[in-house]
Order: structure tokens, then C-alpha cells, then sequence
């Protein structure tokens, strides 16, 4: 960092009278009203939701709220849920990132697109889509129910399939580019030194990654506790079996607020707690201790 | 098929379009220097001795085993090589610690966490780094890294050695310390190894005999001494601090020089065998001798003017350079400087006695 005003440390800034006066860093100097404005309205737009959430709260009941049964088991359904996609997202999303960002054949480029596709893809959409897939009637998940009687669909399986379909790019995007801009260097002296590939990857690259491997874990799993829209539409909205957090708010603001508000600020602490965890990852990037 | 001992190599090795010819061995105990300017293909040697990169055509063999040989289809990959390369910028695993760098190539061979530490702490101990083994590498200076870096590609036991501008990253004074004590390890070690570099003395305090590759082929094998009394190339002769001019050698024993004027060397043709035709010539810069005015008859044979063109303060002595037919380099005293009151532009006398001038067949 260049420091303007010549007090740069272990050094007097006031020679004499050598010192120049610098003006005044360009960005330092007041933000033009034709910006200030929209965005000052932008800012409390994204706040004052937040903020009404808050305000509303109906803090004295909320202990009574959290550990109602229904609120506790869909509390519990989501942290299980948005866990297990998680770690189905690690098991399947780190080996595809590094196929993604390593491997060289044809149609990688389309493969690479096509796995970002559910980021943006509606959620209901998706949900749509699984079930054409993976439902009774589904071009795959007809063979499951005919030869393992497996059916996913309205099962607390198919709320972690919906989750994983919705979440896993995100695991997958973060873990990619961080494999793509690691040290190959390393990985070759790792070979010099007689280190099988897996051996290198296990040793050598996943170490290398870790931290954009728990940033990409994190996301996941934050996108996963969110989920609505393919759930709801894959695996229904049934107490106990497939009703997580955010269905239940859904449900509950029909006909009671309250327990709807306490449950969003149990939602609303744990994204701000992920940001938390990300903010610090994202301004130290690679900072192993 | 074959029974040699050390390591041979015959074959081009490539790094795209680019291509180097070679062909050479190292016996067992032998430490070869490459010496070449950046993009000879150095590196690129090294690479393909270690299995990173494959040989375009030919035959790596070594202890009598083939490594690589396009023509049969054979190439052992880099991880079942039992070749150890210290990479320039040493590539030490940054998220462990010393200790275990040096024991990542025995964990690498399926060896438990404890044998292979004791084994990775045998070595810290044999490289004097016993007091560094709970350190992280990003907590070491480059002399130190450098020892770690060594002692990791020596604890894998490799076959061949193989060392990419091992001092490069380091400080003068650092250099020397880890040079002579690179120089012990590398006698130490019984296998073929090669030290790529390009610093002159270093090449002469680490290896036996050196390779001068240029241009995508081999300019010039010799022992160190050799390659710096009589370089075969222009990078050479730089690096050595010598002036170098090709030129013909005619019967009468002067030399016409390639880029023009004539030099006369001691004995003519004797230096050569008897031969005619392509020569080099070497001549110190301190064998020169500079004048404002022409010698007179009776002294040196070789006599020429010409114009400073620099002016260059070394440690103990002044650089002068001048055009002229030939252009050289020339050593004076700093007193010499201000006697012929020597500045840019100045016009002299040059002067070389026959005897300071080395005169060799041109190799190529």
C-alpha cells in the first residue's frame, strides 16, 4: 500500500521543511447525489426486511416458540438434511471439481456449463425435473421402485436429493476454481518424490484446497438449510418426513405468524453466521495457520 | 541390453516446438553441470529425465534400465522413476512441516507415520536441519529451504540426482556457505548427478566435467577448466569473462577474423594441429593492453586502434570497452584510467601479445 501522506513507519514524516502536501485521495472525496441516492435507497431496501423481521419479533415468546415439537422437529429434519446433501455434495462435487478442472476432453467446456445450469435454474423447476427423473413414474426412478423398491419422491431421502440437485454447484464452482488456480508444481514434485495420483490429490492437492473446500462446504450446505422450492415439489410437505424450516414457515404464516418469525430468525442467524465464516475465508484467501 | 552402469541419454527432448539434441552419459559418482542461456533447454532436460515430460525420440537409460524410448513405447512416469529432482524454487510442501516434507516420499511408498518420520529425521540429522524438523517452510530462509528441499529428494534414495540451478534463489553470502556444502552432498552421493546452471563457478566448484548446450544442441563437453580456457561459444566466453573471435586460421598463421581485422597467435597453427581453416581465439581482457598512442615497433604482434566505448568499475580493476576491429574488453588499473584519461569516446591503441592468445579449432 502506498501511504500519500509520507508518514510511512520508522521514518519521520517532517524532515525539515521538505514535506510535500499531497492532495487527498481521489476516492476519499464525497460520492456524487446522482449515486448517493439510489444507493442509499438500495441499502435500506435489502435492510428493512431484515430489520422488520427483527422488530416484529416476538422476542419473549420465542423460547416457548423454538421448542414447540413441531418447530424443534422441523429444525431438526433441516439441520439432518441440509447436512447429509452436504456431504453427498462432498463425496460426489470434489471428485467432479477436479475432473471439471483438470481432465482434458472433448465437451468439457458444455459439461462445465451444464453443471452451473441448477445455480440458476428456478428451484420448482428443479424439482420438476427430479421427479421426471427420480419419480415413481420417472425414466429412472421407475427401475428403483421396480427392482430395489426404492422410491424418493415425498420421503425424507428425496428432501436430501432435492437439496444436493439445488446445492452441489455451489460446492462444485468454489471447489473447481480454487483446484484450477492451485500449485501444480507441487503436485509434479510430489510425483518426483514417488506419490501415486491419488496419493498426490489426498496429500498434497486437498490440503492445497482445504480452505476453499470448507468455503464451498459451507455455501452448500447454507443453500441446502434454504431449499424450497425443489423440496416442496419433489418431496412434498409432510410433518416430520419432508416439512423442513422453510416449508413450515410457508405453512405456519397461514395461519399463525409467530412461530413462522421465530423459525426465519433461527434461518436468518445461520446465514449471517455462514457470511461470518465466508467474509473471514474470502479476505485471507489460503490462509492455512 | 545394456549393461552400463550410470546414466545415458540419446535423444531429443522437446517442450513444444522447441527441440534439443543430445546425447551423453554420467557415470555413477559423476556430477555433470548443463550450462546454457535461458531457453537452451535446461530445464526442460531435467524435466525429462525426471519422467515430467517425455523424450521426443530416442533412449534414457539408467543403471541399464530404459526410463523412456518413444520407439519401444516405453516411459516410466515420474512417480516410479528412481530420480530425484530439487526444483529451482525447491516446491516444498507448504502445509507441512519440515519434518514432514522429508518424510512425504517413504509415506508416498505406503511407509507408516512413524517409520517414515524416523526415517525423514535421519536425514534432517545428515543435513544438519534437526533443529528445523517442527518448522513450516514459510518460517525458513532460502539457504535453509534450500537443505530441506535436498534432504526430501535425497530421502526418497534416489538412483540419479538432479539439481535445477540449486543457488539461484539465494543471497551472495548464502551461496557460499550452501555451495560448498551442496559440493560435499553431491560427493556423497554415489549415483550420476546433473547441476543445471549458469554461473561459471559454480559449474566449477560442483561439477566434474560440464555440457554446454546452446541453440537446441550440445556446443561443448569438458571439464570445467577446459570449457573456461577455450569456450566454444560466445555465451561461454561471457560468462568467463574472455573475448572471443572466430575466425580462419591462414597458412601465413594470422587469423582473419569473422568480424573483421587479423590477430596473430603464438605458433600459428601449432594450437590447432597443424590445421587450418575455423578457429577461435580467446584473450583475456588483462592479457590487452591499452595506449594513446601507436606502439612502436618491437612490441607486441598484435597492434590495432580503437574508440571506448564504456567505461565499467569492477572490484579491483576498470572495464573498458572498445570498438574496434576486433572490439574488445579490456582490464586496466583504476590509475591507468586517469594516466590515458580513458572516458567514452577516447581514441587508443590496443595491444595483445601473440602468447596471451588461445587459438583452438572451432567445434562447430
Amino acid at each position: 500500500m502506498v501511504r500519500l501522506d509520507g508518514a510511512s513507519p520508522g521514518r519521520p514524516a517532517r524532515l525539515g521543511a521538505t514535506r510535500r502536501d499531497v492532495p487527498e485521495r481521489p476516492g476519499r472525496r464525497g460520492v456524487p447525489p446522482a449515486l448517493a441516492v439510489p444507493a442509499a435507497v438500495g441499502f435500506c431496501f435489502l435492510l428493512v426486511p431484515l430489520l422488520a423481521l427483527l422488530i416484529r419479533a416476538p422476542w419473549r415468546r420465542l423460547p416457548a416458540l423454538l421448542s414447540d415439537p413441531a418447530a424443534l422437529t422441523a429444525l431438526r429434519l433441516s439441520l439432518e438434511c441440509a447436512t447429509a446433501a452436504t456431504v453427498v455434495s462432498l463425496v460426489l462435487g470434489v471428485p467432479l471439481a477436479w475432473v471439471l478442472a483438470r481432465a482434458r476432453f472433448p465437451g468439457l467446456a458444455v459439461l462445465r456449463a451444464l453443471v452451473t445450469v441448477p445455480l440458476v435454474l428456478p428451484p420448482v423447476v428443479g424439482g420438476l425435473a427430479l421427479l421426471l427423473a427420480l419419480g415413481r413414474n420417472g425414466i429412472l426412478g421407475r427401475y428403483l421402485d421396480a427392482w430395489f423398491g426404492i422410491t424418493l419422491p415425498f420421503s425424507t431421502a428425496g428432501v436430501v436429493v432435492a437439496e444436493t440437485f439445488v446445492a452441489m454447484p455451489f460446492l462444485v464452482v468454489t471447489v473447481e476454481g480454487a483446484l484450477r488456480s492451485a500449485d501444480r508444481d507441487l503436485e509434479e514434485a510430489a510425483a518426483t518424490l514417488g506419490a501415486r495420483r491419488l496419493t498426490v490429490f489426498g496429500r498434497v492437492t486437498l490440503p492445497l484446497v482445504a480452505p476453499s473446500l470448507l468455503a464451498g462446504a459451507v455455501l452448500c450446505w447454507a443453500r441446502a438449510l434454504g431449499e424450497f422450492g425443489a423440496t416442496i415439489t419433489f418431496a412434498g410437505n409432510y410433518p416430520g418426513t419432508t416439512q423442513t424450516m422453510p416449508l413450515t414457515i410457508y405453512d405456519q404464516l397461514q395461519t399463525d405468524p409467530e412461530p413462522a418469525i421465530a423459525l426465519s430468525l433461527v434461518l436468518l442467524l445461520a446465514a449471517v453466521t455462514v457470511l461470518a465464516l465466508l467474509r473471514d475465508r474470502w479476505l485471507r484467501p489460503g490462509g492455512v495457520a | 541390453m545394456s549393461t552400463e552402469t550410470g546414466l545415458t541419454v540419446a535423444g531429443e527432448v522437446a517442450r513444444g516446438d522447441f527441440r534439443l539434441a543430445l546425447e551423453f552419459a554420467v557415470a555413477p559418482g559423476e556430477v555433470l553441470g548443463v550450462l546454457g542461456p535461458n531457453g537452451a533447454g535446461k530445464t526442460t532436460l531435467l524435466r525429462t529425465l525426471a519422467g515430467l515430460s517425455a523424450l521426443r525420440g530416442g533412449r534414457i537409460t539408467l543403471a541399464g534400465a530404459v526410463l523412456d524410448d518413444p520407439g519401444e513405447q516405453l516411459f516410466v512416469p515420474a512417480e516410479d522413476r528412481p530420480v530425484g529432482l530439487v526444483f529451482q524454487n525447491y516446491r516444498l510442501f507448504p502445509h507441512l512441516s519440515v519434518c514432514d516434507n522429508v518424510a512425504f516420499p517413504a509415506r508416498a511408498r505406503g511407509a507408516g507415520r512413524t517409520a517414515a518420520r524416523r526415517h525423514a529425521l535421519g536425514w534432517l540429522d545428515r543435513l544438519g536441519l534437526t533443529e528445523f524438523a517442527g518448522r513450516k517452510p514459510g518460517q525458513l530462509s532460502g539457504g535453509q529451504a534450500q537443505r530441506v528441499a535436498l534432504a526430501r529428494t535425497l530421502a526418497a534414495e534416489p538412483g540419479l540426482l538432479l539439481l535445477d540451478e540449486p543457488l539461484a534463489a539465494l543471497d551472495a553470502r548464502t551461496r557460499l556457505e550452501v555451495r560448498a556444502e551442496l559440493r560435499r552432498h553431491l560427493g556423497a552421493f554415489g549415483g550420476p548427478s546433473l547441476v543445471v546452471t549458469h554461473d561459471p563457478l559454480e559449474a566449477m566448484v560442483l561439477t566434474d566435467r560440464l555440457l554446454v548446450i546452446e541453440d537446441g544442441r550440445v556446443v561443448q563437453q569438458g571439464t570445467p577448466a577446459e570449457v573456461a580456457r577455450r569456450p566454444a561459444s560466445q555465451y561461454v566466453a561471457r560468462l568467463v569473462g574472455l573475448n572471443l573471435y572466430p575466425g580462419v586460421l591462414g597458412p601465413d598463421g594470422a587469423v582473419a577474423l569473422a568480424g573483421g581485422g587479423v590477430l596473430h597467435a603464438a605458433g600459428g597453427s601449432a594450437g590447432t594441429g597443424g590445421a587450418t581453416g575455423r578457429v577461435l581465439l580467446a584473450l583475456r581482457p588483462s592479457a590487452i593492453a591499452l595506449h594513446t598512442e601507436r606502439p612502436r615497433a618491437g612490441s607486441p604482434r598484435n597492434v590495432w586502434p580503437g574508440s571506448v566505448s564504456g567505461v565499467e568499475l569492477l572490484t579491483d580493476r576498470v572495464r573498458v570497452q572498445v570498438e574496434g576491429s576486433p572490439a574488445a574488453l579490456v582490464d586496466v588499473t583504476p590509475d591507468a584510467v586517469a594516466e590515458l584519461d580513458l572516458a567514452a569516446g577516447s581514441a587508443v591503441w590496443l595491444s595483445a601479445k601473440a602468447t596471451e592468445i588461445e587459438c583452438y579449432p572451432d567445434p562447430r
